[in-house]
């Protein structure tokens, strides 16, 4: 595995980490215990059988891994990628104990880049079944879902509101985490298995509900698309953005390339992103790579930034500047961002919630200069189908309540993702996705 | 098997057709663009979000009228999207359309209401003054332009309310003044039941005082910089009665006279810069490659 240096990568939006050889692939998958009882595979959301597939990378079938990885995941060039592997699978590898544990998801990502590189093969389909079913957001839950529906049997039809495939694979994370080329081609296996995907269809009005409860089944992976702000005065002054937006603006729309492409985005001299998840990290990231002076405001400590630890490491090589415990309370400026006034917080002990709770400490207030500030504390699950859908039952926060098989409160409606479990991450959404597939499957045919 | 959907949308191998294109005014436009989906499930106040194509932005614009398969959009060529977008002939093909968007106005019984268009915003007021008299309302409509050669949709909306008052900033058509004289003059007749004032943000601004001391129920349809149009980025938040909105999926029409136009007219502002280099540029390019001004 190579990371591309920190100045380089700064100047660009290519891959930082360019991946295994196959020499080290091979060396590291020697490295693999073969457990009788993996534990590994029960840190995974999705069951691949682990021991299986590096083992076959270990013996240079590296094709032969890949099969084995999509029996259980059919994006694993995605999650080899952007997977928390150190609290799933290699968080439970027994190696971890004395020495460092399998480079599990390098060793995913290989297989799958490999695959890729050498001709992707689909996934077998089951008979037809002659059943309809709307898959509804193309995020991770939709595509899974959609995959796993399809190679059942069943006609899938994914429904997406933009104009590209992949939900927050598309809009949110950046290309040097997540290639856009690699989601298309992991996006193009479902078309080859037969999933029609539909852009540019909001369902709940370019599709009716109504419509849309005429399918013999429907999953809904709507995600959590709803961008919180804190509620701070001066947050809608110009400059002001939403993690969301400025993503969106970059990954989606590559405002990166304007004038080239029409979609601006404001070009800051100096950038405060607040929020302390992966987010936070992609937002502060992009904004060095459009050239501006970052700092990273969260509340608690260092120890307590929910990103993922090396996402945490690459922003500060790329030299984003971390200022902890501390938040915003005001956004200065008259039309524009000049500022962000934050006050300092004292984190101890451990609150009611299981998180340390911060604790403002009187008169510490003081001001970062900035022309553009990134809110980036969270989303909620998108209101807008969910509350057109009559009778769901919905959570206090806006979500879907659905069981660990994503049924939902409505006959022949399923849901899983963020937009059932609240924000969290892709292979979260991706087990209950699968998982609620397998329902629909036995629901659809009648056992 | 054969889908009954429209495969439009579907890997962009179906793009949106132009079906119609002309000039309305100067610098004023209409086009309709084929999209059933729209087409079928649009009601009046309602937005699409467009993009022409591979490199284009994302903007919203109201739907002005609809016709079977298609809808009618009118647009004032002021940024490269509105320009390139009045370039397009019939046959063209636009790549992406989503919509309906946002809440559809909110049409019943009221008595009398008036619908006060300025500018490119009268677009959005014949298929709201079509729906108000539907719902057995007496329709009274107020169009104004800077100048006769900017009004558009005069017959239109003659047909479509019981009466019509048109001004002009010069006095080229009609009243000589404000569409806020005009609607002065009618509240001074008859107080109305419900307003809707459509137009510029400082042209909403400006005549949404005139109905607040009498305390008229009063709308207007906000038009801030939007990305998705689906209420997932809040680039199109507005600050209504203190609060923050999402324009896009909150709106676009709010009580007018809670509305903090200041920042509807900040944030409008935020890439000007922007939209001047990305008009330069693509006017320069027209010019080399002899692009026609427009279809007339």
């Amino acid at each position: 595995m190579a990371e591309r240096p920190p100045g380089e990568r700064v100047r660009d939006f290519s891959e930082v980490d360019t991946g295994l050889s196959s020499g080290e692939a091979i060396a590291e998958a020697e490295r693999c215990l073969q457990c009788r009882k993996p534990s590994c595979v029960k840190g995974c959301p999705v069951e691949i059988d682990i021991p299986a597939f590096v083992a076959l990378i270990a013996a240079g079938d590296f094709a032969g891994a890949a099969r084995v990885v999509k029996e259980s995941n059919l994006l694993p060039a995605v999650c080899g990628r952007v997977c928390p592997q150190e609290v799933q699978c290699e968080g439970q590898c027994v190696l971890g104990v004395r020495e460092s544990p399998v480079r599990i998801g390098e060793l995913e990502r290989f297989a799958a880049d490999y695959e890729r590189a050498h001709g992707i093969l689909l996934p077998t389909r089951a008979e037809p079944t002659g059943k309809r079913v709307a898959v509804v957001g193309s995020g991770p839950a939709g595509l899974t879902a959609a995959a796993e529906l399809a190679r059942l049997g069943h006609t899938v039809i994914l429904f997406e509101s933009l104009h590209e495939p992949g939900g927050v694979l598309a809009y949110g994370i950046p290309g040097f985490r997540l290639p856009k080329e690699v989601v298309r081609a992991e996006i193009d296996q479902l078309r080859g298995m037969g999933v029609s995907i539909l852009t540019n269809h909001l369902v709940g009005t370019s599709v009716p509900v109504s419509e849309l409860l005429s399918f013999d089944a429907v999953f809904l992976g709507t995600g959590a698309g709803l961008p919180h702000f804190m509620g701070i005065p001066g947050e809608n002054l110009s400059g002001v953005y939403s993690a969301n937006e400025f993503l969106t603006r970059v990954n989606l729309m590559h405002a990166d390339c304007f004038p080239e492409f029409d979609t601006p985005v404001r070009r800051a001299g100096r950038v405060v992103v607040v929020g302390g998840g992966n987010v936070a990290m992609d937002a502060a990231r992009v904004a060095r790579r459009l050239g501006a002076r970052t700092t990273l405001v969260y509340r608690r400590r260092r120890k307590d930034l929910p990103a993922r630890r090396v996402e945490v490491a690459r922003a500060e090589e790329e030299g984003v500047d971390f200022v902890f415990c501390a938040n915003p309370v005001r956004i200065l400026g008259d039309q524009c961002v000049t500022g962000v006034e934050c006050e300092s917080m004292e984190v101890s002990g451990i609150g009611g919630s299981k998180r340390p709770e911060p604790v403002p400490v009187e008169g510490s207030r003081f001001v970062i200069e900035a022309d553009m500030c990134i809110q980036a504390i969270g989303q909620g699950p998108n209101p807008l189908l969910v509350r057109m859908l009559p009778g769901i039952e919905r959570g206090e926060r806006g979500n879907v309540i659905a069981d660990a098989e994503g049924r939902t409160s409505l006959e022949n409606v399923f849901a899983a993702g963020d937009v059932a479990t609240g924000a969290a991450t892709v292979i979260l959404a991706m087990g209950g996705a699968k998982r609620a597939a397998r329902a629909m499957d036995r629901m659809l045919r009648g056992c | 098997m054969t889908l009954r959907f429209s495969r439009q949308g579907e890997d962009g191998i179906l793009g949106y057709r132009i079906m119609e294109a002309r000039q309305l005014a100067e610098r004023i436009y209409q086009v309709w663009v084929e999209a059933p989906r729209v087409a079928r499930n649009a009601r009046a106040g309602q937005f699409l979000v467009l993009r022409i194509d591979e490199k284009g932005e994302r903007i919203p614009l109201t739907i002005s009228a609809v016709d079977g398969d298609s809808v009618r959009l009118v647009f004032m060529a002021v940024g490269k999207t509105t320009l390139q977008l009045s370039t397009l002939c019939p046959g063209d093909e636009i790549m992406d359309v989503a919509g309906p968007l946002g809440r559809p106005s909110e049409i019943r019984y009221f008595g009398h209401c008036v619908i006060v268009g300025g500018g490119a915003g009268i677009a959005c007021c014949p298929i709201i003054a079509r729906a108000a008299r539907a719902a057995g309302n007496r329709v009274t409509g107020i169009i104004g332009a800077r100048s006769a050669n900017f009004l558009i949709l005069e017959d239109e909306m003659g047909e479509a309310c019981d009466e019509l008052f048109v001004a002009t900033d010069d006095g080229t058509r009609g009243h000589h003044g404000f569409a806020a004289d005009l609607l002065k003059q009618v509240i001074a007749r008859e107080r109305p039941d419900r307003v809707w004032i459509i137009g510029p943000a400082i042209m909403m601004k400006v005549t949404s005082e005139v109905t607040r001391p009498d305390g008229i129920p009063t709308l207007v349809s906000l038009n801030p910089i939007m990305v998705d149009g689906t209420g997932m980025c809040g680039s199109c938040r507005v600050v209504v009665g203190g609060e923050t909105r999402f324009a896009c999926v909150d709106g676009p029409e709010f009580d007018a006279h809670r509305v903090d136009f200041d920042v509807l007219m900040a944030r409008q502002r935020t890439y000007t810069g922007e939209e001047k280099l990305a008009l330069e540029r693509f006017s320069a390019h027209r010019c080399r490659c002899g692009g026609s001004e427009s279809h007339g």
